[in-house]
């Protein structure tokens, strides 16, 4: 089942060959896929090869292959990680039960709606980042923001597998419908808020793939646990994938606030602007945004959805092993909900706050992202600290979305937000900075001034290394 | 006590602009202002205090915006039109109350209906996101649906797949009777908990147009603009709907025209409506002067606030006796004055009025007797509300003169919901006897009313009052539910409408499954709907 035939059509390890309707399905929309790739993919670089990896099995020992590559000729596959040893459903009500490998009709309206969600993600991503490529501080980070892309663009493959395989003319029509939505089009936006963000420059790309990336690990992994088997076994491989585009974001940053301390120990003021760097508060201003867009992805606090779905036995926790309790029918959470503009405790019944339990470990996570780039200012001897908003700051989903709330989560007026909020998330001048300095670097093993190279370059190969060989 | 009296100034869930002769009626439902404090509205949900002020904007256009020929009904909110009837105050609600804001809510879809084909005021639905449920009945009831197209966003009717309940506002029938979608594909659709977007769902006729976002509210006003010039007609200024203002006390309310009394140790209430007094508006003109006073505008807005009244405050109450007093010739002349001038606007606006408040009579599930004594005045339009009760009882006395009379708005003007008048409803068997009634002179005693079929009893006075007590008690300790059954079968008979589906079919099936504990009991779909459990269904089918 994990041998792949690579040199399919369409590369994958489900025998594709031997199931004609599913077949016939994906080859029909294989076209309309690389239209799309080709309008909405990374702009004017279709024609250059580039260094990436592709995946060529799903055993954890080898299963990428790395080569110069044209990114149309990408070979966009189905890979599902094999079946576990124990095929029994791990939670909700349906715990101890054989895995599904064909759809409950139950449940088929939500699963695909859990597909489709996270299927429009995918694409989305490729479409917010698509001019970044002529903004790259090195041919490295250019390689990387291509190989993030493809993967997406894999990703879109994985889920669009499932509506073909699993949902029928309806799945047929869903998978069209990826295609047919764009990130930021008033009339046909991406299904989730940040989706629709624009990712303007490398500074938001970094942000972007170290939080909004790091909702969808957080998201697959709570898929990998579902009782939908061919859904558990699909993300499960995403996942391998996805761990590079958050390191691309942590790294990126990381990167960024290592040149900005290097610049200001150069300025005697610490004045990183001053020295074409970006100074450490629009780091911190950006943070803000992008995590607290980020957080909105999980959904509200309190969700009957993501009670259904748990209930369902559809979608899980985070590593759902290490809980003790797979049925939760008792158990509450205690969250702090908005009273009359006020803060106060209430127990909610577990199985409605699972959004909140899957946010808790998200934000467990970007934290010690956050502490790793701690650590580069500690070093570098500047007792300024970077720091993760707290979960209720700039929401517009959930209980929160109704109030103000200061980084520190403290609810503040209307007013006191509007006065605030410049010091809190980028504005104009910060936006126009940041893109002022967004020239692209090209030459082998240079770099832009205001980021630095990375520690180590790609399997093994050096940071002066040709990623990207122009046409 | 719920209050059915409100005004565009207090509306808290809608905003009503005026913009020549479209009318945007902007649904934006504040979360934080439900009837009961037990649920919030999210997603533009509504209660029964939201629908009250969408009813009294709709009876308002009618009477104080004649100008208007298009109303838009879009939403205020982002990405939702209207999710439908709060889930939350429907399952935290008692059987009783589900049911008459049911009632209640299929009434007001039914007055938008009635405007759009009897007043030239049309609706349009601009569903510029999430439709579900009630929010798709609502844009069900009106004359056109614009849905935006942006990839997302459908129209649905999620109750049975979600809720384990009936579309409660005559969703179901409006799909199959109005729009005419086939049946295998309204099946579809109805058991579909996202629902049908896009070009789907214009392909089976559930809604009429698509439009992107950016273009949307150009193209609503494009169509709105359409249906108001097809329209020609009715201009100028309208007549300003007065509050009633009603002193309302333990057992008494008193109207103007109108009082209602209390009887609880005998679960008995006595409406009696007082008739015109003479010198009366005898023109248009002058009806347009006295305005919302005008005595039938004035006494009808009573009764049906009476009606609303006992309905949702005084649930015990199970019998409505309906008395007249006042001059019978006068109300003979005062329904002369308005088949005259019924071709005037506002003289047509109040029959129209008149024949929706009888309706709500006839669905009112409480036991109705017209008690037909010495000083009464059930003639015409007041006798309309003799001929809406389940029986009718008239006293024969040899010392006082009692009478009804037949008018010429009885042979027309306020037909059923079946289509039919009261009087061919009441002489099915007999289609000419409906028509020969009207050529027996006028005014009719006792005895030859009960031969002409047109009261129940009439009784002498020897044993009137007796008879008539013994009636009321007999009837009073009959089961309350077998009662409510047996009465709105009784009262439609004849043929079948899309509105006596509504009432009759519809609510009778969503009656029964409220009570049910596939849907209300302790592990049902409606009681665990946002819970963390999953509901348990008994798969026995009857």
């Amino acid at each position: 089942m994990s041998t792949v035939n690579q040199f399919e059509k369409i590369p994958n390890n489900v025998n594709l060959s031997e199931d004609r309707r599913l077949q016939r399905a994906l080859e029909t929309w294989q076209p309309d896929y690389l239209q799309w790739w080709l309008e909405m993919g990374p702009t004017d670089f279709q024609k250059d090869s580039i260094y990436l990896r592709t995946a060529i099995s799903v055993e954890p020992s080898g299963w990428a292959h790395f080569d110069y590559v044209k990114m149309p000729d990408y070979r966009w596959g189905i890979f599902l990680a094999p079946p576990a040893q124990d095929s029994h459903i791990r939670f909700g009500d349906f715990e101890g039960q054989p895995v599904w490998n064909e759809i409950p009709g139950e449940f088929r309206n939500w699963l695909r709606r859990i597909v489709v969600t996270q299927g429009d993600t995918e694409p989305a991503s490729v479409e917010q980042q698509r001019r970044l490529g002529h903004t790259a501080p090195s041919l490295y980070d250019l390689r990387n923001l291509f190989q993030v892309n493809v993967e997406e663009g894999r990703h879109l493959w994985a889920m669009v597998y499932l509506l073909h395989r699993f949902f029928g003319r309806d799945g047929r029509e869903e998978a069209e419908e990826l295609l047919s939505r764009r990130s930021g089009n008033p009339d046909k936006p991406r299904i989730l808020g940040a989706f629709n963000q624009p990712v303007e420059n490398w500074l938001d790309f970094f942000m972007f793939t170290m939080f909004t990336d790091r909702d969808g690990k957080y998201q697959l992994l709570a898929l990998s646990e579902s009782g939908f088997d061919p859904l558990a076994r699909t993300t499960k491989f995403m996942l391998t994938e996805e761990a590079h585009h958050m390191f691309v974001g942590e790294s990126g940053v990381m990167r960024i606030v290592q040149r900005t301390a290097e610049l200001m120990k150069q300025d005697p003021n610490e004045d990183v602007r001053k020295m074409g760097g970006i100074d450490l508060l629009t780091i911190q201003k950006y943070i803000n945004l992008w995590y607290s867009l980020s957080a909105d992805l999980f959904g509200g606090e309190i969700s009957s959805n993501a009670a259904n779905y748990f209930g369902a036995s559809l979608k899980g926790r985070h590593k759902e092993d290490s809980y003790e309790d797979h049925q939760v029918k008792s158990d509450s959470y205690k969250m702090a909900v908005p009273e009359n503009g006020k803060l106060k405790d209430q127990e909610v019944p577990l199985r409605n706050a699972m959004n909140e339990v899957l946010r808790d470990s998200y934000i467990d996570d970007c934290q010690r992202g956050c502490d790793r780039w701690n650590k580069v200012l500690e070093q570098a001897g500047f007792p300024f600290r970077l720091r993760i908003p707290n979960r209720r700051f700039n929401r517009h989903i959930g209980i929160y979305a109704d109030m103000h709330f200061t980084p520190e989560g403290d609810p503040i007026s209307a007013e006191q937000w509007e006065r605030y909020k410049q010091d809190w998330l980028p504005d104009d001048q910060d936006r126009e900075y940041v893109q002022s300095l967004m020239k692209p670097v090209y030459e082998v093993g240079k770099i832009a001034n205001w980021i630095a190279p990375p520690d180590k370059g790609v399997n093994a190969k050096p940071f002066a290394f040709e990623y990207v060989r122009f046409q | 006590m719920i209050s059915f009296e409100t005004s565009p100034d207090s509306y808290r869930h809608w905003k009503l602009k005026i913009d020549g002769a479209i009318a945007f009626l902007t649904m934006d439902v504040q979360e934080d202002a439900p009837l009961v404090p037990q649920y919030k509205l999210k997603l533009n949900s509504y209660d029964l205090g939201v629908d009250i002020e969408l009813a009294d904007a709709v009876q308002r256009l009618r009477f104080e915006h004649p100008e208007v020929k298009t109303v838009v009904l879009r939403s205020g909110k982002g990405n939702i039109f209207c999710a439908g009837a709060n889930i939350f105050m429907l399952g935290s609600s008692g059987h009783g109350f589900k049911v008459n804001f049911c009632k209640y809510t299929n009434e007001t879809r039914l007055a938008m209906e009635d405007a759009c084909r009897f007043s030239g005021q049309h609706y349009i639905a601009a569903c510029n996101g999430t439709t579900a449920g009630g929010g798709y009945e609502l844009a069900l009831a009106c004359d056109e649906i614009i849905l935006v197209e942006d990839g997302n966003s459908a129209v649905s009717l999620p109750e049975t797949p979600l809720l384990g309940v009936l579309p409660g506002t005559g969703g179901l029938t409006r799909v199959v009777d109005k729009r005419k979608v086939r049946r295998d594909r309204a099946d579809v659709f109805c058991t579909l908990a996202e629902g049908i977007k896009g070009q789907r769902a214009v392909d089976w006729g559930l809604v009429d147009y698509l439009a992107p976002r950016s273009r949307f509210d150009e193209f609503v006003t494009e169509r709105a603009k359409n249906w108001a010039e097809r329209e020609k007609g009715k201009t100028g200024s309208g007549i300003p709907l007065k509050p009633l203002n009603p002193t309302i006390s333990n057992d008494e309310i008193l109207y103007h025209n109108v009082k209602l009394t209390l009887d609880r140790q005998r679960r008995v209430a006595t409406l009696t409506v007082q008739g015109p007094s003479a010198g009366q508006p005898e023109n248009a003109s002058a009806i347009c002067e006295a305005g919302s006073d005008f005595w039938p505008l004035r006494t009808f807005r009573e009764i049906d606030h009476a009606f609303l009244h006992l309905r949702f405050n005084e649930p015990e109450i199970g019998m409505l006796l309906l008395k007249t007093e006042g001059d019978l010739e006068a109300v003979q002349k005062m329904d002369e004055i308005l088949a005259r001038e019924s071709a005037h606007w506002f003289v047509k606006e109040i029959l129209l009025f008149m024949k929706r408040t009888l309706k709500r009579l006839d669905v009112t599930s409480r036991t109705i007797f017209a008690l037909i004594e010495p000083g009464s005045c059930f003639a015409g339009s007041l006798f309309e509300l003799a001929l809406a009760a389940d029986r009718s009882y008239m006293l024969d006395s040899p010392d006082e003169e009692v009478r009804i009379a037949l008018t010429s708005l009885n042979r027309e003007f306020f037909p059923m919901s079946n289509g039919l008048t009261r009087i061919q409803t009441r002489f099915l068997a007999d289609p000419d006897h409906s028509e020969s009634v009207f050529s027996l002179p006028q005014p009719m005693k006792p005895q030859d009313a009960e031969r002409a079929g047109l009261v129940t009893f009439s009784i002498d006075d020897l044993d009137y009052e007796d008879d008539v007590r013994v009636a009321i008690e007999e009837r009073a300790s009959l089961s309350p539910d077998a009662l409510t059954g047996m009465e709105s079968n009784l009262r439609f008979a004849g043929p079948e409408t899309m509105e006596t589906k509504i009432f009759g079919r519809l609510s009778a099936w969503q009656n029964w499954i409220f009570i049910r504990p596939n849907a209300v009991g302790e592990q049902g779909a409606l009681k665990l709907y946002g819970s963390p459990q999953r509901p348990a269904f008994d798969w026995k089918r009857t």
